[in-house]
């Protein structure tokens, strides 16, 4: 449990932290450590299972049916680096309460910082690989937080963009590898994948995961060509850089070489593309940073030329190479977290990074400049100290590497080449900044020591410098050997941690390296000029380029896609829809299926045959609009007919009334309309449109054919058996709406209302004035209401709600329903307002509709939730018999409640859409009372 | 039989489909209803043409499969609905849009002719 625990903290921390900033720098300091404290502390039991080469392993299960797992493991090489997250973490925290001032947001900078160390806990400790990928995002947006800290510097913000760009679209490739390695594998599980590392290089898709994997360790490790974006994210706040930048993100890359090396490596793909990616790292990071006047751009291009030295000993593929990479791994960061804390501190005590203006400063601040000298000795590679000692293996390895011909000439003299390098930014390093005359117009001056306590990280770490230098074998062995033995899976080679191996070969390197970097520092002048040739290429410019131009094409093609035209919109959706379906319906080979044509009577073919005329019609005269509308109206009801030619009455007499108040609908909306369509311009598109418009009819008609004549099964049999049994109604069609799914229902007449809501909010306060005429220069007559139809409406009212009633009871037996008395109900009521009026109307029956549907929706959510009383789930109905007097035997079941709440919203529905219309303008004939007296 | 109801399908689907591509909105509300008929008929028929047999228990020897003309029956309420919300739509364009019904708004530059400026100007 201890795992998940490690990784959960500095969670819970980040959410803590922010409430004690009120508390001022030190007590939020104070609270950050507890996470890293108590991770510390529950680690510890598990060193003894660990030495001897063990795993601690925790699994719970999350998503089985993907394959992830909430799994997480702890063996030599995640404790490496759980280690240098933790300890660097604290000094870290420690560092940065001095380094920040009183009045920045310390509460959002612990909070982003322990967040980060979650995530990078949870990449090291993840046992399951997709997990591990979830981590590795989680850093690359936590380090964008934390680069972009200073929000207010557009070079801040500018290099947090980039870097995400570049580290999230490395995750993203590196997501993709994963799941290639999955699917070969079977499974995402570490242990599952390192065991099948035979399995994985021998299939066909290896070069591919590979590749995919390394662009995701490359981007986030900045290996040549993506390591620009680290110089760039040096606009973060020093402790991030010094934490992020050199000790753990940055390592994130060669993290993930390390715990998939059993599974990946050891062929030729993985050996020349991670020893020639490493080498060119190496040599052009050490080159750039002998150029750098800044203090930590320097450091930065120093660190991506050690983070290639580290990619180029795993790629050399060797045992011994790998233990030497992992022990680099160690030394680097310790030597570069310190020096970018002294970089730092010079820079909060002198305000400038610029080594041309910082000279001198031994004077000043001879505590600081010590610790960072011997920091940068260790950088350098000179004996006595760690760095020397990972070096000199290197050199070692780099001699062993058996490449063919003159080939094998060139990784020791790479190795040598950056190692003067290297001697040469250290010296400078040393030299420029606490030496060669006097500091140069200093923002700050007299610079002086920093506070004691920020101090303190750097000594720490500059004394573990001094002891893995001086007593590697007691200080680093067993963890060194716990962690080499994790990565190679098992097997460690012999391998000695001595302080001077003896005069071989890989010392006169050193040696070579030394001197030559000294005299190289000398003559620095020269290479100034010889480097100030060439022009340099800002990578930043190239970058912006590349995403300005991406994203001005996106731009252009969204402009020519998106053109502000509605009508072209419809055009390309219903022209894709055809094109998406021409094939799949072609191979499923559209014909008339077996079971052939049933014969066709002549009254069926007669109104089918209207049916056609009309609707060919509509599309043909719709530019009268009204006259289209009748013919719409006549399709409506042809439609209804035909519904109930083919046993479907309560679909008939749905459609019947819906097509009533569709067309009383678009009659009042048409009102406010032109009465006619202008003819559209390009004569090309109509007959475009009617080309698709007779591909789409053509391609139904032949779809609906071969549909009806196939054999087929359905699942109503089941609705068939039940319905009277099981719901207590013999109109299986209303027994599924009210019972069998109710729930689907319920969803249906919530939208029902949302959409009448919806039409009263888009209508409120608009006022839209009815043009004069019908557009063709006749005045609308300007009669009263018809008295006929006043005197016939009335009457018919009681009648109608009566019948509504009767359709409503009986709805469960017999064709009817909520649906359909609701729609009578409402048709009986518009009535009233095209007779009378929507005053005179409106003074008799003071309903606010908005409330009819809240209570239909009110009413099925209580019968839904009443079944919950007795223990059942949601709209469980039951039913029982009782006896009226008249009536007789009456069923009554609980879906009944149900149906009203269907009854209700959908005349609280419709009438709350009709009146919002009719509403529209208060002045004008429809709802006029006064109008006859007016005339 | 089957050929017949196929061809009612085709020609609502034609027709449909071409008001809806009309520069105006009342054609592409028409089309728009034209099509759900279309779209209910062609989901009724998924349960076959059966005459005679309404799925009423007892009052038939053979029944149409009522479970099409369940959905049917809620699409043709919740196709209402459509309508409503889709027309209303076009009235408060028209409002917004000092009284032109064109589908993108405004009439687009390239479409613009004599006599329809001097429509809006009406």
């Amino acid at each position: 449990m201890s795992l998940p625990l490690v990784v959960l903290l500095p969670f819970l921390g980040a959410l803590a932290a922010p409430l004690f900033a009120q508390g001022g720098r030190t007590a939020i300091a104070v609270i950050s450590c507890v996470p890293a404290i108590i991770g510390l502390a529950a680690l510890y039991p598990h060193w003894a299972v660990l030495a001897d080469g063990g795993i601690v392993q925790h699994t719970t299960e999350w998503l089985p049916a993907l394959g992830l797992s909430l799994s997480f493991r702890l063996d030599g090489l995640s404790l490496l680096f759980t280690l240098l997250i933790l300890i660097i973490g604290l000094l870290i925290i420690l560092y940065a309460r001095y380094y920040l001032k009183p009045h920045e947001n310390v509460g959002k900078f612990y909070a982003l910082l322990l967040c980060f160390k979650g995530s990078m806990l949870g990449i090291v400790l993840s046992s399951n690989l997709l997990l591990m990928v979830i981590f590795w995002e989680l850093t690359s947006l936590t380090s964008f937080l934390l680069i972009s800290f200073w929000t207010h510097k557009k070079d801040a913000r500018r290099g947090a963009r980039m870097s995400l760009a570049i580290t999230g679209g490395g995750g993203l490739a590196l997501l993709a590898g994963i799941l290639l390695i999955g699917n070969i594998v079977g499974s995402y599980e570490l242990e599952d994948v390192l065991a099948a590392g035979d399995l994985i290089k021998n299939h066909s898709m290896y070069p591919v995961a590979l590749t995919l994997v390394l662009l995701g360790a490359f981007t986030k490790s900045a290996q040549f060509p993506f390591h620009f974006w680290l110089p760039h994210a040096m606009q973060a706040p020093t402790p991030v850089s010094a934490y992020l930048h050199s000790a753990t993100m940055v390592k994130a890359g060669i993290f993930l070489m390390a715990r998939l090396y059993p599974a990946l490596a050891g062929t030729e793909q993985w050996f020349y593309m991670v020893s020639f990616t490493g080498m060119a790292t190496l040599l052009i990071g050490a080159y750039v940073a002998m150029f750098k006047h800044d203090l930590k751009g320097l450091l930065a291009h120093s660190t991506v030329s050690h983070l290639g030295l580290i990619t180029l000993l795993f790629g050399m593929g060797t045992q011994l190479a790998a233990v030497a990479a992992v022990f680099h791994v160690i030394n680097h960061a310790i030597f570069k977290a310190s020096l970018f804390m002294a970089a730092g501190i010079i820079d909060h005590e002198t305000g400038t990074r610029d080594m041309r203006r910082i000279n001198g400063l031994w004077r000043y601040m001879p505590h600081t400049a010590t610790l960072a000298m011997v920091a940068a000795s260790s950088m350098a590679g000179v004996p006595l100290l760690n760095g020397f000692l990972s070096k000199e293996m290197f050199f070692a390895e780099a001699l062993e590497l058996n490449l063919p011909g003159l080939w094998a000439y060139l990784p020791p003299l790479v190795a040598t080449l950056a190692g003067i390098f290297a001697v040469a930014y250290s010296a400078r390093f040393i030299h420029d900044v606490f030496f060669n005359g006097r500091p140069v117009n200093l923002p700050i001056f007299p610079p002086h020591e920093p506070p004691r306590y920020m101090k303190i990280p750097v000594e720490i770490l500059v004394f573990a410098c001094l002891m893995v230098g001086m007593f590697p074998a007691f200080s680093v062995g067993p963890l060194l050997y716990a962690a080499a033995s994790a990565t190679l899976g098992g097997d460690v080679p012999e391998y000695h941690l001595t302080v001077i191996h003896g005069f071989n070969l890989p010392l006169l390197m050193s040696f070579v390296a030394f001197f030559g970097g000294l005299l190289m520092y000398t003559q620095r002048q020269r290479f100034f000029d010889f480097h100030a040739r060439f022009k340099e290429i800002d990578e930043k410019a190239v970058f912006e380029a590349i995403v300005s131009r991406i994203s001005d094409t996106a731009h252009t093609v969204t402009a020519y896609i998106e053109n502000g035209s509605l009508q072209r919109y419809a055009m390309l959706l219903i022209v894709s829809v055809i094109a998406v379906s021409v094939l799949p319906l072609w191979d499923l080979g559209i014909a008339i299926g077996s079971n052939g044509l049933s014969p066709v009577d002549w009254p069926t073919l007669i109104g089918i045959a209207i049916l056609v005329v009309a609707s060919l019609g509509t599309a043909a005269m719709h530019r009268d609009r009204f006259f289209a509308l009748v013919l719409l109206s006549v399709v409506g009801l042809l439609v209804a007919l035909g519904f109930a030619r083919f046993s479907a009455p309560d679909l008939a007499m749905t459609q019947l009334s819906v097509e009533v108040v569709t067309i009383v609908l678009l009659m009042l909306a048409l009102y406010y309309m032109p009465s006619w369509t202008p003819i559209e311009t390009p004569k090309g598109r109509r007959i475009r449109d009617i080309l698709i418009a007779g591909a789409a009819g053509i391609g139904m008609t032949l779809i609906t054919l071969a549909m009806l004549t196939q054999p087929f099964t359905s699942i109503s049999e089941f609705f068939l058996e039940n319905s009277k049994p099981g719901g207590g109604g013999t109109n299986v069609v209303n027994v599924i709406l009210v019972d069998f799914r109710g729930f689907d229902t319920l969803g249906e007449i919530t939208v029902l209302g949302i959409a009448a809501l919806g039409i009263y909010a888009m209508l409120r306060n608009v006022d839209l004035p009815p043009p004069p005429g019908d557009g063709q220069g006749h005045a609308w007559t300007r009669d009263a209401y018809p008295m006929m139809l006043q005197q016939i409406a009335r009457p018919m009212l009681p009648l109608a709600l009566m019948i509504s009633a009767y359709i409503f009871l009986r709805g469960h037996n017999m064709p009817g329903g909520g649906f359909i008395a609701g729609l009578i109900t409402a048709v009986a009521l518009i009535l009233q307002y095209i007779a009378s009026g929507m005053s005179w109307t409106q003074g008799r029956i003071s309903i606010r509709y908005h409330n009819v549907i809240g209570l239909g929706l009110l009413f099925a959510l209580i019968a839904g939730a009443g079944s919950f009383a007795f223990g059942y789930p949601f709209l469980t109905s039951t039913f029982d018999y009782v006896y009226w007097p008249v009536v007789g035997k009456f069923e009554v079941a609980s879906a009944l409640v149900f149906d009203l709440g269907v009854y209700l919203t959908v005349i609280g529905a419709t009438l709350l859409a009709l009146t919002s219309v009719g509403r529209l303008s208060p002045h004008s004939a429809i709802n006029s009372t006064n109008y006859k007296e007016g005339s | 039989m089957e050929l017949a109801f196929a061809v009612v399908i085709g020609a609502l689907t034609a027709s449909g489909v071409y008001l809806m591509l009309r520069a105006r909105t009342f054609p592409v509300v028409l089309g728009l209803t034209m099509l759900s008929y279309g779209v209910n008929l062609f989901l009724f028929s998924s349960g076959r043409l059966v005459t005679g047999g309404q799925p009423i228990i007892g009052s038939a020897e053979t029944y149409s499969d009522p479970l099409p003309q369940a959905l049917v029956l809620t699409a043709i309420v919740i196709g209402f609905a459509m309508t409503a919300f889709v027309v209303v739509l076009s009235l408060r364009s028209l409002a917004d849009n000092d009284n032109d019904d064109h589908v993108n708004g405004r009439v687009p530059e390239q479409d613009r002719i004599p006599q329809e400026q001097e429509g809006a100007n009406t």
